[in-house]
């Protein structure tokens, strides 16, 4: 647009701005506080009331949560779920997507209908259970993975991102010899690099966020990945159901200790995030505009 | 759309050069028969009374009972109450906020400012329900909560947020829009973009201000998204999400926090009624299941899209 120079046209614009510049603010001091606060120690929390920047730095709360085994086996939980799982689930994505992208295949209306219905009616949190308990799966980490492997909606958008690939490169491509596999693995992934960096960050987030899932399918809290230990730590202990949760000897863990909880279970997306995140507004866009 | 064929053989002999391509589809297809399909069938317990070890073919019919038990059962009319509230709040507080927050966005001048907003609201979406709720309930709670410790410093009596159910709609509605209405925003600058530029500058021709260009030129090139979202979220009346509201549920503000999927995980799992609250699951997908076929008729009669 061109530049509006007129005395109404800056005013809009500035209030605007600070508008947006609230928001934003808004949006990210909570975590800031958090962040901070697990960096300073419980005195200097209570004393400072909200920390943006700690003037005591200290590791305490770091160093008391890593001193029991239990936040490293479900830190190593939650990162192995979301390693295998977002493999697993893209490359069953990527073949589903490909085929039903090619529009000579028979019957791809069928499977498409298939696909779009489950988005509109599902069985429910019962009958899903007793499939996976069914199967055996009850208390495994593929409990985890297997039931949600394919989200509809993400092998839509990668449908519709292959679909938009020049006919004539595979032509050519088949002429030259290769076959099916050959094409997508050799031409149509390759050129979807955006598009698969895009799904790939919307799975790695579902299983690192994981926590339905884990709550349905797993009784031993041994297997637990990190955001349920993490409503353990906080949302339990947090003065809800004292009676129910805490036997009344153990008090509730500090501030501190939460917050580097807090910090320890976001930290990897944190880290993924700004990699992607150029991805994934096109990719989004190119699917959600033709579902 | 394949074209009609000539002789069965021309089908066959296309549908064996695609072999690989069924070969691909395998794995999909059997997940969609497994986890999703398997399901639908097993919602046949619902007119059972379902015994884990007689299964599905072994357990006795009882027809409507459940169902019928439904509308009669006070508990159930109350969670019905609970989640129609939610979802109201969803409607009427939510939905408009990304619409504001993309024509906001979209009026500010300079990428570089444009990108770092969108950085920052994005990135609430990322969390887990469960981190959103930690971050909250660090904040809020009694001891040492940092929105207590100012009520305090300012002379207001402390509040108990997490055990009052008066504070219950507030704090999830609050937490709906900070973890999602940045990340709403997308579709709407999406098709913000992809207004042509002439309009703007034939309207400013006219006269227009900022204002009004937004009012008149891109609010109504939005409108077919925004219907189309809308019809989306009616869709998912009943449909609130388990997480959320089960993570901030406790014995205190059940009386308003419970709702349909919380109950039929207690119900259900907790306390064994199977058949019982897969009615109530079948309740739901079928009311959501209608709302949008309905929706999506209307709005192709007032002359829009539809989603599908």
């Amino acid at each position: 647009m061109v530049e509006d120079r007129t005395f109404s046209g800056r005013l809009f614009s500035a209030v605007n701005f600070i508008l947006l510049a609230l928001i934003a603010l808004v949006t990210v001091l909570p975590f800031v506080h958090v962040v901070a606060g697990s960096f300073t120690t419980s005195a200097e929390l209570a004393a400072n009331k909200f920390v943006l920047i700690p003037k005591v730095w200290s590791l305490e709360a770091y160093k008391f949560i890593f001193s029991t085994n239990t936040i490293f086996r479900a830190l190593g939980v939650s990162i192995g779920v979301t390693l295998i799982g977002t493999l697993f689930s893209m490359f069953i994505t990527a073949l589903m997507a490909y085929g039903l992208s090619r529009k000579d295949l028979d019957g791809r209306r069928v499977f498409n209908f298939l696909v779009v219905f489950t988005m509109l009616f599902h069985g429910g949190m019962i009958p899903t259970f007793l499939v996976v308990k069914e199967l055996g799966l009850i208390d495994s980490y593929a409990a985890l993975i297997l039931p949600s492997a394919i989200s509809a909606f993400n092998m839509i958008i990668l449908k519709n991102f292959f679909q938009n690939i020049p006919e004539g490169l595979e032509e050519s491509a088949k002429i030259d010899g290769c076959n099916d596999f050959g094409i997508l693995f050799k031409i149509v992934l390759p050129l979807s690099l955006p598009a698969i960096a895009t799904i790939s960050l919307f799975y790695a987030v579902t299983y690192w966020n994981t926590y339905m899932s884990a709550i349905l399918y797993l009784d031993n809290s041994a297997k637990w990945p990190i955001q349920v230990l993490l409503r353990q730590i906080v949302v339990l202990a947090s003065g809800m159901d004292h009676s129910a949760t805490l036997d009344g000897t153990v008090p509730p863990p500090d501030q501190t200790i939460k917050m580097a909880v807090i910090v320890v279970a976001t930290l990897p997306i944190l880290m993924v995030y700004p990699f992607l995140q150029k991805h994934f507004a096109k990719g989004a866009m190119l699917g959600s505009m033709k579902g | 759309m394949p074209k009609k064929y000539k002789s069965s053989s021309e089908l066959k002999k296309r549908l064996w050069r695609n072999k690989l391509l069924y070969v691909m589809l395998i794995p999909g297809v059997l997940y969609f028969i497994i986890f999703k399909y398997l399901p639908m069938y097993g919602l046949i317990i619902s007119f059972q009374d379902y015994k884990p070890y007689q299964g599905i073919t072994g357990s006795e019919w009882v027809g409507m009972k459940h169902f019928s038990r439904l509308f009669t059962e006070p508990d159930f009319l109350n969670i019905l109450a609970n989640t129609l509230i939610l979802f109201g709040m969803n409607i009427l507080i939510y939905f408009p906020i990304p619409i504001i927050l993309a024509l906001m966005l979209n009026e500010l001048r300079g990428t570089f400012f444009k990108r770092f907003f969108q950085t920052l609201v994005y990135l609430p979406h990322f969390m887990s329900w469960v981190i959103v709720v930690s971050i909250s309930f660090v904040m809020v709670t009694m001891d040492g909560g940092i929105i207590n410790e100012l009520l305090a410093y300012f002379g207001f009596a402390k509040i108990n947020f997490l055990l009052s159910p008066g504070w219950f709609r507030p704090m999830y509605i609050l937490q709906v829009i900070w973890r999602e209405a940045g990340w709403g925003t997308i579709i709407y600058l999406a098709s913000i973009a992809a207004i042509d530029p002439g309009l703007y500058e034939a309207s400013r021709m006219d006269g227009a201000g900022r204002l009004r260009q937004v009012w008149h030129i891109t609010l109504p090139a939005i409108r077919g998204v925004i219907i189309t979202l809308f019809i989306l979220k009616i869709g998912s009346v009943l449909d609130l999400g388990f997480e959320h509201v089960y993570l901030l549920l406790n014995s205190m503000n059940r009386e308003v926090a419970e709702i349909i999927d919380t109950y039929v995980y207690t119900a259900g799992l907790r306390q064994g009624q199977f058949s019982y609250s897969t009615a109530i699951g079948f309740f739901k997908s079928i009311v959501g299941l209608i709302m949008v076929m309905t929706v999506n008729k209307v709005s192709k009669k007032i002359g829009e899209e539809g989603v599908y």
